[in-house]
């Protein structure tokens, strides 16, 4: 848009009136122009996002005092140190990074072939009705589905009476991390599902039926030309798998056992029933360090790309 | 997204995280409440703020209270005690008037300066409470009453009678490996008190005279049964309503329990009974609290005579399952509910006081004038020790 253009019709004594002269001068300077569209923006980044984070780094190095549980100011590696000292927090991490991890395998496995059908094998009806079935579950509340999760796994839920239906004898997987495995995979499922769907959608068929023509078969067509291709669809799922699963605590919460707290709920329990800010701000950092290190590795494998 | 701008951006991160933690200095604060106790109730301010238990402010009580004193009821629910401490030191703590605060919440909020003595002899019907209640030490120090108490009961032993038999009589029934994967317990640092009640009757060697004073050895020794007992248990539960699900559907079938889950359970038919077990038990016991900074003290007087009073006793604690303060409250409780006063143990015998530990915050002073107790913080940690 030229503003000199349209500087001549506003005014007829051809003296540019105040808007014309504000664009005009906007259109001598890009880098003003630049600031202004971008400052709403970074001031929000900045204010509320970066600014979030800092708060939390800086009161990750204050205290509590034990006995009126008012705040200290005073700068403190203790909570770190209590964090690599003992034991328990180590399991606690460990055990969130485990089964995040694990249930962004699982995701993985349980969505590359159902993509896979959905966009290579499917009809154009049934495709829609699959694509429709994946974003159902969202529809609901999250705790609704929980707790249905909680239902089905009990001693006397839905799982055990099918399985002795048909002879199978009981499961007794209620309130375990086997639980939280399977209630994880499920949540997340449709966040895998997603971008590998339209990583595999990219893929042009005339790969496959090059692949095809050079002799390959088809576990070799997978293997080399289609996998390749959609890694970073996968590694994309696997970013909102991984976190969302790194940074939950209601699911451990109410579906999870005795021995199946997160970081997430020692955050919470920090916070709520301590009142130790400094602490759960300090144990807040471990997720926040691993999804870094993860971010760096994904992007290796062009997630970024494939968002 | 580019690496360079990802390095820029954490750059500036590491950045401002510098900038702000050289520009945070340190800083105290402290507070004090002057203890000038008002001589009598002035005119209501018209309004009450409360911070309460949910089931504490029922309109069954809240609207007559309204219409005889003209102070309109703000009941903020609180769902842990530790979430009461901190509403009540947010804002200054002049946001609400007053808490009602358990005896694990009481002393912390002493300590902490949120709250300000009151004066007994404008609530007539404090000299009817049960004489443990009037001054006991979880609101009360050096004399002085840091608020008036209200309801309290005990923390029992819960089981199903068709899983569970014989009838257990002792805590061991949650600490040995017969109900194993079937078990569950609160979800609360407190609980450290319970297994500290039952090591004081089993090992008396370890000489816990008191659950909630422990010394280090005591505390860990409490610590080690609780962790032998943590592959016994189902699920650490959070709210009474989680509890009483497991007994429902069959994961539980023992544990430690509130009488409200029993009612709750009893009312829907579960073979469930309740009992307090040999080694005696832990209890709560809560006292509305006044706010050192609060607004509405006319109003806040007038509450506690009117929760007080034995016809309201019997209605809250009927409704809540738990047991009065007022000793007149028994005949009211009969009106209400045939057989309800001795349920609900409206006519203890002292001797059942003396099975009762109240919960009280765990303090660094021992009993013995010494410092080497374990404090709160410790028992927060050596329960996710356990737990996590």
């Amino acid at each position: 848009m030229s503003a000199a253009g349209f500087a001549s019709p506003a005014g007829p004594t051809a003296r540019p009136n105040a808007r014309t002269r504000i664009s005009a001068a906007l259109f001598r300077r890009p880098w003003l122009r630049g600031g202004l569209l971008l400052s709403g923006p970074l001031a929000w980044f900045v204010l509320i996002y970066l600014a979030a984070l800092v708060v939390l780094f800086i009161s990750s190095l204050w205290s509590v005092d034990s006995f009126t549980g008012n705040l200290v100011h005073s700068w403190t590696l203790k909570n770190f140190e209590t964090l690599v000292k003992v034991d328990t927090y180590r399991t606690i991490a460990l055990r969130t990074i485990g089964i995040a991890a694990a249930v962004t395998v699982t995701d993985a496995i349980l969505a590359l072939p159902f993509a896979f059908f959905a966009v290579r094998v499917a009809g154009k009806r049934l495709q829609g009705a699959l694509f429709v079935a994946v974003l159902i579950p969202l529809w609901s509340s999250y705790l609704v589905r929980v707790y249905v999760w909680r239902l089905i796994l009990a001693k006397d839920g839905v799982l055990n009476w099918a399985l002795e239906g048909i002879g199978l004898g009981s499961l007794n997987i209620g309130y375990s991390n086997w639980a939280m495995w399977i209630v994880f995979s499920y949540i997340w499922l449709p966040f895998m599902i997603l971008p590998i769907w339209s990583a595999i959608e990219r893929v042009p068929d005339s790969m496959i039926e090059a692949s095809a023509d050079l002799g390959a078969r088809s576990w070799r067509t997978f293997r080399s030309v289609l996998f390749p291709l959609i890694l970073p669809g996968i590694a994309a799922g696997s970013i909102f798998t991984f976190s969302l699963t790194l940074g939950d605590y209601i699911t451990p919460t109410l579906v999870g056992g005795a021995g199946s707290d997160f970081i997430g709920n020692v955050v919470y329990q920090n916070v709520g029933v301590a009142s130790n800010v400094p602490f759960a701000a300090a144990f807040a950092t471990v997720p926040l360090i691993v999804m870094g290190i993860y971010l760096l590795i994904a992007r290796r494998l062009g997630a970024f790309e494939a968002l | 997204m580019r690496l360079a701008k990802i390095d820029w951006l954490l750059g500036a991160v590491l950045l401002a995280m510098t900038v702000a933690v050289s520009a945070c200095g340190s800083s105290s604060s402290s507070s004090s409440s002057a203890s000038n106790l008002p001589s009598k109730i002035g005119k209501t301010e018209g309004q009450l703020n409360l911070v309460a238990w949910e089931g504490y402010a029922e309109p069954k009580w809240v609207k007559p209270y309204e219409a005889k004193t003209g102070c309109k009821v703000h009941a903020k629910y609180a769902g842990s005690s530790d979430e009461m401490v901190t509403l009540m030191r947010q804002g200054g703590g002049s946001q609400y008037d007053m808490v009602s605060a358990s005896g694990d919440a009481s002393l912390r909020l002493i300590r902490g300066g949120e709250v300000q003595p009151m004066n007994v002899a404008l609530v007539p019907e404090w000299k009817n409470f049960f004489p443990q209640l009037q001054s006991p030490s979880h609101n009360t120090v050096d004399g002085k009453h840091y608020g008036i108490s209200l309801q309290w009961g005990p923390n029992t032993l819960l089981y199903n009678t068709k899983s569970v038999t014989p009838a257990p009589t002792s805590w061991s029934a949650i600490y040995g490996p017969e109900h194993k994967g079937e078990i569950s317990v609160p979800s609360n640092p407190i609980q450290i008190a319970d297994a500290a009640l039952y090591l004081s009757k089993t090992q008396p060697n370890l000489g816990i005279s008191d659950p909630y004073e422990l010394t280090e050895a005591q505390l860990n020794a409490a610590g080690e049964l609780l962790k032998k007992q943590k592959p016994l248990i189902k699920k650490y539960w959070a709210l009474a309503s989680d509890e009483i699900e497991l007994f429902k559907n069959g994961d539980v079938v023992i544990g430690a329990a509130w009488p409200y889950q029993y009612s709750q359970l009893k009312a829907a038919n579960e073979p469930v009974e309740q009992i307090i077990p040999k080694e005696g038990a832990t209890g709560w016991a809560d006292t509305w609290m006044l706010s050192a900074h609060a607004k509405d003290p006319n109003c806040a007087y007038e509450w506690v005579n009117w929760v007080s009073s034995p016809k309201v006793q019997a209605e809250q604690a009927t409704t809540y399952g738990e047991t009065p303060v007022n000793t007149k409250a028994c005949p009211e409780m009969e009106k209400i509910e045939k057989g309800s006063c001795g349920v609900y143990h409206a006519n203890a015998p002292a001797s059942y006081f003396d099975s009762i530990k109240f919960w009280k915050t765990p303090v660094a002073e021992c009993g013995n004038g010494q410092n080497d107790c374990m404090d709160y913080s410790k028992w927060q940690q050596k329960w996710t020790e356990v737990t996590g």
